[in-house]
């Protein structure tokens, strides 16, 4: 028997080192151990960020897994915490307990054809994933990224999408519910995206990240092109009041969203999500 | 000094003065005494010195949604069946805090809570209630993440069970296979005999600390004759009106569609009292507070119950809005997905959620009224 264990329930402080606002209500942070020292994490990990004296919320870290000098938090404010949060800038400091949680297993896809499907923020956890894939480009067969958006304004991530979108070796597309100024892209739902294909579905792994309907959309639409469901993967939200499997609150059938999850196979709760308020 | 391999443990036959002199050498050797005794018309589970604090005479009846103390008419100590609440109190405290913080010129800095104090010896654990102990010590003993709250007081507590002679109406440990002989993890164990000549206490060691303890209490040693009589007394408790339909209740998690779900919806009040009272609900929720200024933050653990809307909220609306589901989810975690979580039932047979429904809820009766459902499919 060793020495009774840290407590995970304790926060290590992080400085801000650079905020970014992508649109109205999402932002960027980039975050620095204030002791020194780098942050692994695997992509589709979250953390739990605490700000002082407001509260802690689970948020999926959104930058390259490739550099450790660097952790980075994409937040939608929409609560009190992630508005708190909204609120600091470069120099204060927040907690941060992490990483947690299960990974995109991205080098599975190796030989593969991949493909992301996001929508809305749901694209902010799926990044570290595409920026593994980019960093390993000769790793994998193609490489998709579906995304779609609720109006042109509501694009996150526009410029980088835009970048990714010139590379000779990567196909991105965007699709918006609902067209406004000049918009002359794609309008409707991802899915559309999904079945213009485009992959070889026999050889797909896909990696399905956004809000729980879009995701069950999502993920029959990709099984309908023929990619099996144990090849899919999608990323789960529930209430998180520890991260660590202590509180309850994340519980959907038998697992603990924040340690069995966020990322499951699709085919390991393809039942689960046919349940109405499990 | 571990007994020599093929004899028997320690056992000692003692008096109610014998007892009082093993709470005092629990004490000197200084641990906390935690024990029954009567408050608020109740037996709750609190500090006690001697045995005179301790509920003599003190009986119990509960049912559904009903719970009064009566007078025994003797001099038994235990001679109620299961305390108000169980030991979740004083292990996994209702609430507790994370850290505080304080504001500094430069942002903030945390100060981890001080562990706790004296360790606790925890006197009249039932059989079902060691049970919950086991089952809350797997939730908080992850091997990733473990509470180290919850194994610091359980790792330094003391064990005292008590074995029931007698099931209350509420009782089901039987059919979970907890009781009413209590399993592994305590330190000592009694059986009260209540007789003409009055109460005596069969006593038996299980834990070198356990046997050190009870030579000090100088009891006499106990006969075959005595533990015989002691095992065939608690065999009696096992007699029991209740009974859980566990094949039924271990696949709840099969059936979120049943009508029996609409069925008890109509008749639960989502208080959570169930979940406050159950001995192994381990759900907390997190509170921050800061002093009017904002320099001085705190962060609390408390106890929390699925059965608030609150409980399931993300941004946009609580998943679980419907009594149905918020039900469904407290008894299929229970009964069900709890084995696959952690290779056991959450559930441990003490009847509490019964005992404090407003309604009188019946856990066993909805597995029940599942299980003729379901009988015959396959």
């Amino acid at each position: 028997m060793t020495a009774v264990p840290r407590d995970p329930m304790l926060p290590v402080l992080f400085r801000i080192e650079k905020v970014r606002r992508d649109l109205s209500d999402t932002f960027t942070m980039e975050l620095v151990p204030e002791a020194g020292g780098e942050f692994s994490f695997k992509p589709g990990q979250f953390n739990m960020l605490y700000v002082f004296g407001v509260g802690e919320i689970p948020i999926s870290i959104s930058g390259d897994p490739g550099d450790r000098s660097v952790l980075v938090h994409t937040t939608r404010a929409v609560g009190a915490v992630s508005s708190a949060l909204d609120s600091l800038k470069a120099g204060d400091q927040i907690g941060v307990r992490g990483p947690y949680g299960t990974a995109w297993p991205i080098e599975s896809a190796y030989g593969q054809d991949v493909v992301f499907v996001a929508g809305g923020v749901g694209l902010a956890p799926l990044r570290p994933a595409i920026y593994h894939a980019m960093n390993n480009r000769e790793r994998y067969g193609k490489v998709m990224v579906l995304y779609g958006a609720r109006t042109p304004e509501d694009i996150l991530f526009k410029k980088e999408l835009e970048r990714w979108r010139g590379r000779f070796d990567m196909d991105v597309l965007v699709t918006v519910d609902r067209a406004t100024g000049k918009w002359s892209g794609n309008v409707g739902v991802v899915t559309n995206l999904v079945a213009r294909g485009g992959f070889d579905p026999l050889h797909t792994t896909a990696f399905v990240c956004g809000p729980e309907v879009m995701m069950r959309y999502g993920a029959s639409a990709l099984e309908k092109k023929g990619v099996a469901r144990d090849t899919i993967w999608i990323s789960m939200e529930r209430n998180m009041k520890c991260g660590v499997g202590l509180c309850g609150h994340c519980q959907w059938g038998s697992h603990f969203v924040c340690k069995d999850g966020p990322v499951f196979r699709y085919d390991s709760v393809a039942d689960l999500f046919q349940v109405r308020e499990l | 000094m571990p007994a020599a391999e093929g004899t028997a443990p320690l056992a000692v036959i003692l008096d109610q003065a014998g007892l009082d002199g093993l709470l005092t050498a629990i004490r000197a050797k200084g641990w906390r005494t935690i024990g029954p005794r009567v408050a608020d018309d109740a037996v709750i589970y609190d500090e006690i010195e001697t045995v005179a604090d301790l509920p003599m005479g003190v009986g119990d009846e509960q049912k559904g949604g009903y719970y009064r103390l009566k007078a025994r008419g003797d001099q038994a100590l235990f001679g109620y069946t299961s305390g108000a609440q169980g030991w979740k109190r004083v292990l996994y405290p209702p609430r507790q805090k994370l850290f505080s913080a304080k504001r500094t010129a430069s942002g903030f800095t945390i100060d981890p809570m001080a562990q706790p104090d004296a360790p606790l010896a925890l006197i009249g654990v039932r059989a079902c209630e060691m049970a919950a102990i086991n089952v809350q010590a797997k939730v908080f003993g992850d091997k990733d993440f473990a509470d180290p709250g919850y194994q610091g007081r359980l790792k330094g507590a003391l064990i005292v069970a008590v074995e029931c002679t007698r099931a209350g109406d509420t009782c089901f440990c039987d059919s979970m296979g907890t009781g009413p002989e209590v399993g592994t993890g305590y330190d000592i164990k009694l059986v009260e005999m209540v007789g003409k000549a009055g109460v005596t206490y069969v006593a038996t060691a299980a834990t070198d600390k356990g046997a050190k303890l009870l030579k000090a209490a100088k009891g006499k040693p106990a006969a075959e004759a005595d533990l015989a009589a002691a095992a065939k007394a608690v065999k009696a408790a096992a007699k029991q009106s209740r009974k859980m339909e566990t094949a039924t209740s271990a696949k709840l998690k099969d059936v979120p569609e049943h009508a029996r779900w609409d069925q008890v919806a109509a008749r639960c009040m989502t208080c959570g009292n169930c979940t406050m009272v159950c001995p192994t609900c381990f759900c907390t929720t997190v509170e921050d507070v800061t002093d009017l200024k904002g320099d001085h933050a705190e962060r609390w653990r408390k106890w929390d119950s699925c059965f608030t809307v609150d409980f399931s909220y993300i941004h946009g609306g609580a998943i679980r809005t419907e009594v149905r589901s918020r039900y469904r989810q407290w008894i299929t975690h229970k009964l069900s997905t709890w084995h696959d979580q952690f290779g056991q039932a959450g559930c441990v047979g003490c009847g509490r959620c019964i005992t404090w429904c407003p309604v009188g809820i019946d856990i066993t009766e909805e597995v029940a009224a599942i299980h003729d459902s379901t009988k015959g499919r396959k």
